[in-house]
């Protein structure tokens, strides 16, 4: 890369540096300092006491689960969404790359409600699944619904630019050479847009175990039930447990900072 | 094995990107489609391979209709104007990668990709990265990746696009020589007269989907069928005029005209090196007087005004220095050869 010719005086461009740097320092680093302050302000012991003390533990093992479940969900539909939108074209081709974003426009907590009108009690399909005794809402399923629903954009998102810019080149040579369709998707597709999968999935993953709005309104906040780590969080806090709720905050915060340093090393790699 | 192309036309939302297009390439032929760009060469050529379908018509491979054949069971071989080589696998993996789909035990394949590195002239680079090779190395890694599953037939979509002049030239002489040491019918779609000529046995010339002309490269050149054929390979010069009597008069120049009726609207079509010129008057001729003198260098073209027109005319240097040609100078032109052409409406 070529040094950019620089024009700006030089008290400009330590001025501006400075304002990025207090502004950042001031978001996002004091904060996430003040997380592991709060948490281990009053000792390792009730640091750890809080964190495997049983209805932390369900939150953290239902978030998990939720993870485990909208990832491979997600990451299946994204790989399929892009697929098929950079590499055919076909009616509703438009209308399919508005709906993926649509979980990005729509406010999460109206998300939520979205599932309450459809599975509620008084929902469209509520009379019928208590007569089937299925229960979603206020339950793992509703959980695992909403947050599938507020992430499923980021990995067809990530994909689709990266497979358009890929163009068809090397698929169609596969194909000349002999690969059938699923010779050529692992074997070419996949390898190419690996970094680009692996960072949309990374992002999935952090947004579906920090997702709180849609999940707050489906969840029916029960304890050691239907309590995700970020509500777990909030319900503490509600109760003035600080240095448990910063403890539960403590790691989604470690979850961010790792999130962010697997990003660079992707981003490196792309 | 043969190919047989049978009133091909190919649509792409109602736009006719092949317009009725019908030849065919016998056992071991080198054939090339040349035109434009946009001219529908390339379209062809993907309908042969099955990697677009013919809106309608018929594609015969080795006698059987292959239309419905999916392109992984054409046996054709396929070389991408952009190498489309597998970014991530070495050179040795993108050339064994057509007999790994085929189920070919390892030893084997990698066996087989050796051989055929060493035919193109890349033994030892085995273990790179195409990002790691020169564009040249990159398309000869593509023919051998493309002949590496042993297709009966060769297509090849302007392959020498993305090399520079001089490399072109390298690869396409030989490519010739390849050909002709292992004898695959190969079809090569290209917009380089040059390349048409230098590799092909016959050459079809394209334009806006239809096929202009089908003929040896010489007879293309020297007996061009229309009149987009002669202006698109090699340089021409043109002149209006009208048919009278079976012929068409331009200045004391009578060209034969016999096959088209009276008072048809012409072109007259006469290329640079077909213009005789002499600073002579008792040699004959048309006066004329040259206005600009280009170096090409083995030959110079001369630029020559006569009456209202200006024409171009190509020497050998050697001529043009003994005949003390310069700017203003008079001198008098004669046509050796010319074509005639009706002008459509």
């Amino acid at each position: 890369m070529s040094t950019p010719i620089i024009t700006e005086k030089k008290w400009l461009r330590i001025l501006l540096t400075s304002i990025s740097l207090l502004f950042m320092s001031l978001f996002l680093l004091v904060p996430l300092g003040t997380i592991f302050y709060a948490a281990l302000q009053k000792g390792l012991l009730l640091y750890v006491t809080s964190l495997i003390e049983p209805d932390a533990l369900a939150a953290i093992r239902l978030t998990l689960l939720t993870a485990t479940i909208a990832v491979p969900i997600n990451l299946i539909f994204g790989v399929c969404a892009a697929w098929a939108i950079a590499k055919f074209n076909f009616i509703g081709k438009q209308l399919l790359i508005t709906l993926i974003d649509l979980p990005f426009t729509v406010s999460p907590v109206i998300s939520g409600l979205i599932f309450v009108l459809l599975f509620g009690a008084q929902g469209f399909l509520g009379p019928w699944l208590i007569q089937h005794n299925i229960k979603i809402l206020f339950a793992v399923p509703g959980i695992v619904l909403a947050t599938i629903f507020i992430t499923f954009p980021y990995v067809a998102r990530e994909l689709i630019p990266l497979m358009q810019a890929q163009g068809n080149d090397q698929e169609e040579a596969a194909l000349t050479l002999g690969a059938n369709g699923w010779q050529t998707f692992f074997h070419i597709t996949l390898p190419n847009i690996r970094w680009g999968l692996l960072y949309g999935v990374i992002l999935l993953n952090a947004r579906a175990m920090g997702e709180f709005g849609a999940v707050s309104v489906v969840s029916g906040h029960i304890r050691g039930l239907t309590n995700t780590i970020p509500l777990h969080v909030e319900i503490l806090y509600n109760e003035y447990n600080f240095v448990a709720a910063f403890a539960m905050a403590s790691i989604l915060a470690l979850l961010a900072l790792f999130t962010l340093v697997a990003k660079t090393v992707v981003e490196w790699k792309l | 094995m043969s190919i047989r192309v049978h009133q091909l036309k190919k649509h792409f939302n109602g736009f006719g990107a092949v317009n009725d297009v019908t030849f065919s390439v016998s056992d071991g032929e080198f054939v090339t489609l040349l035109g434009p760009s946009g001219s529908g060469k390339s379209t062809v050529l993907r309908c042969i391979a099955g990697l677009e379908t013919p809106s309608s018509g018929l594609i015969e491979i080795d006698g059987e209709v292959v239309t419905k054949v999916p392109v992984q069971e054409r046996k054709v071989g396929f070389v991408f104007q952009h190498y489309a080589l597998f970014r991530h696998m070495s050179v040795l993996h993108n050339v064994a990668f057509g007999l790994q789909v085929r189920g070919i035990p390892k030893k084997e394949r990698n066996e087989k990709a050796r051989e055929l590195l060493n035919l193109v002239g890349l033994s030892g680079m085995e273990h790179r990265m195409p990002s790691q090779l020169s564009g040249g190395q990159r398309q000869r890694v593509a023919l051998a990746r493309a002949l590496a599953p042993e297709p009966g037939l060769l297509l090849l979509d302007e392959p020498f696009g993305a090399l520079d002049a001089r490399l072109r030239k390298e690869l396409r002489s030989w490519l010739r020589k390849l050909h002709d040491r292992i004898k695959l019918t190969s079809l090569l779609v290209t917009h380089d007269q040059e390349e048409a000529f230098e590799l092909s046995d016959r050459v079809l010339v394209v334009n806006k989907g239809l096929i202009e002309q089908d003929a040896p490269p010489q007879a293309i050149f020297d007996q061009p069928a229309t009149e987009f054929v002669a202006t698109f390979v090699g340089e021409t010069n043109r002149v209006e005029g009208l048919v009278d009597e079976g012929t068409v008069a331009w200045g004391p120049f009578r060209f034969k005209a016999i096959h088209l009726p009276q008072s048809t609207k012409v072109h007259v079509l006469f290329r640079p090196h077909d213009v005789y010129v002499t600073s002579k008057r008792e040699d004959g001729g048309w006066p004329g007087v040259i206005r600009g003198i280009q170096f090409l260098g083995a030959t110079v073209v001369l630029d020559i005004q006569m009456d209202d027109v200006t024409l171009n005319a190509e020497l050998p240097k050697g001529v043009a220095q003994i005949s003390e040609f310069e700017i203003g100078k008079q001198v008098y032109v004669s046509i050796t050869n010319a074509h005639v052409f009706a002008l459509k409406n």
